[in-house]
């Protein structure tokens, strides 16, 4: 029997992607990385900031999110998010800009612990990526 | 009879009229096919969201205390509404048919004693409404800048919408917008969003999920995103149904300038034949009683 299941990452722009032959998907759950194989049971999740690791036949692949929610039931995997960069694509300035906006968002004072902790993520997997 | 000098005027004047018509036209149906490209593009998302939402809400064990978005205040008092329209006009009856629906709204709400607050998205519905309804807008945002509907802005809708929400200035929250169907056809949407209306399909899915963290948090932190969907969705909705709208208008405008064009070109050559036949009389006629 196949090991494979279905991947949807969509943004409000568009479906960003969308592979069938995906064997594994790692994400960055708000308690923690969450390993998703096939036939995991059906759960509904948000997202930190961190890397979406997706492993597949056809190659692995890396994406960066800032945010998101994820379904997954009867082995469809859907990934919700409104920020969302391929790591491969992410140069270098770009990076920085990210950066440099997570880092001034980490940095001021007037933020609850929540805004604060999820920035100082962004910064702390930003600065990972390199 | 207007003299030759007059008509050839205005026919050049309607004329030049048509070729701008024609150029809007041509404009539009180009910004169209992006716009309702981009505007099915969207719809995944929007139904993904509608669908956990759903799912979740169904998974709720504990209705009573569930957030407020969801269920409300539990009051009927005061209402909001979110009139979205263009920033421009020349779009046939596209931003009236919004504010026809609104207005509708409007005056049934009023006629039931209950308190009425508006935030009008783009300019035109603002200029439309403040005469009747200026006291009651509370709010006018306007994306004038911003060549396409994106979800930066409509976040920035839906932050304020949320923030007036957590202040306790409404109970209720009703956006206004333009289904795209196709070219000729758009319908003026009503869509209440707060608290959220999802009395259509109940299917009692006995799906059971795992929650990480618990629901109440993975809702109260999906709801404000809720929002901001429903916003963006009505934004990508609304631009496409403003081309289209305006296309066909257009395309109207060319065809009437057109007609126009033919009847002033027949009395144009009528009244000159008419001047030459009398000026023919004038010449026989002398020309006789000599």
């Amino acid at each position: 029997m196949s090991e494979e299941f279905k991947i949807e990452i969509v943004n409000p722009e568009k479906s960003f992607l969308v592979k069938e032959d995906v064997l594994e998907v790692v994400v960055p759950a708000f308690e923690g990385e969450m390993g998703i194989l096939k036939d995991h049971i059906s759960i509904i999740s948000f997202l930190k900031p961190g890397i979406i690791k997706v492993f597949s036949k056809s190659g692995d692949e890396n994406y960066y999110v800032e945010d998101g929610i994820i379904e997954f039931k009867k082995n469809n995997l859907s990934i919700l998010t409104s920020t969302i960069f391929s790591v491969t694509d992410l140069d270098k300035s770009k990076q920085g800009d990210l950066l440099k906006k997570a880092e001034a968002e980490a940095s001021k004072s007037e933020i609850s612990d929540q805004a604060k902790y999820l920035a100082d993520q962004k910064v702390e997997v930003l600065r990972s990526i390199n | 009879m207007a003299s030759l000098d007059d008509l050839k005027k205005r026919i050049a004047s309607v004329k030049s009229t048509q070729k701008i018509t024609k150029a809007m036209k041509m404009v539009a149906a180009a910004k169209l096919r992006r716009a309702q490209e981009s505007a099915e593009r969207g719809r995944p998302y929007s139904e993904k969201m509608n669908n956990i939402i759903l799912n979740l809400s169904n998974g709720i064990s504990d209705k009573e205390n569930a957030p407020k978005l969801l269920s409300g205040t539990g009051e009927n008092k005061v209402h909001l509404c979110v009139v979205m329209t263009s920033d421009r006009g020349l779009c046939g009856g596209f931003n009236s048919n919004i504010i026809k629906k609104a207005k509708s709204y409007f005056s049934k709400i009023l006629n039931e004693g209950k308190q009425l607050k508006i935030i009008t998205v783009g300019s035109k519905g603002n200029d439309q409404l403040k005469r009747v309804y200026g006291d009651k807008i509370i709010e006018n945002i306007s994306f004038k800048e911003s060549k396409n509907a994106n979800y930066f802005d409509a976040d920035k809708v839906g932050r304020i919408i949320i923030e007036k929400f957590e202040a306790g200035e409404f109970d209720i929250c009703t956006i206004f917008y333009n289904q795209f169907k196709n070219v000729i056809t758009q319908l003026p949407q009503a869509q209440q969003i707060i608290p959220l209306n999802n009395e259509e399909d109940h299917n009692n899915s006995d799906e059971s999920y795992e929650f990480e963290p618990d629901e109440d948090e993975i809702l109260s932190n999906l709801l404000p995103k809720n929002i901001s969907t429903q916003i963006f969705k009505a934004m990508l909705e609304n631009s496409a149904s403003e081309q289209g709208s305006r296309m066909s208008a257009m395309d109207n405008a060319t065809r009437n300038a057109g007609e126009m064009v033919d009847k002033l070109t027949i009395e144009y050559n009528r009244s000159r034949q008419a001047a030459i036949t009398k000026e023919l009389i004038e010449i026989i006629s002398g020309a006789e009683s000599l």
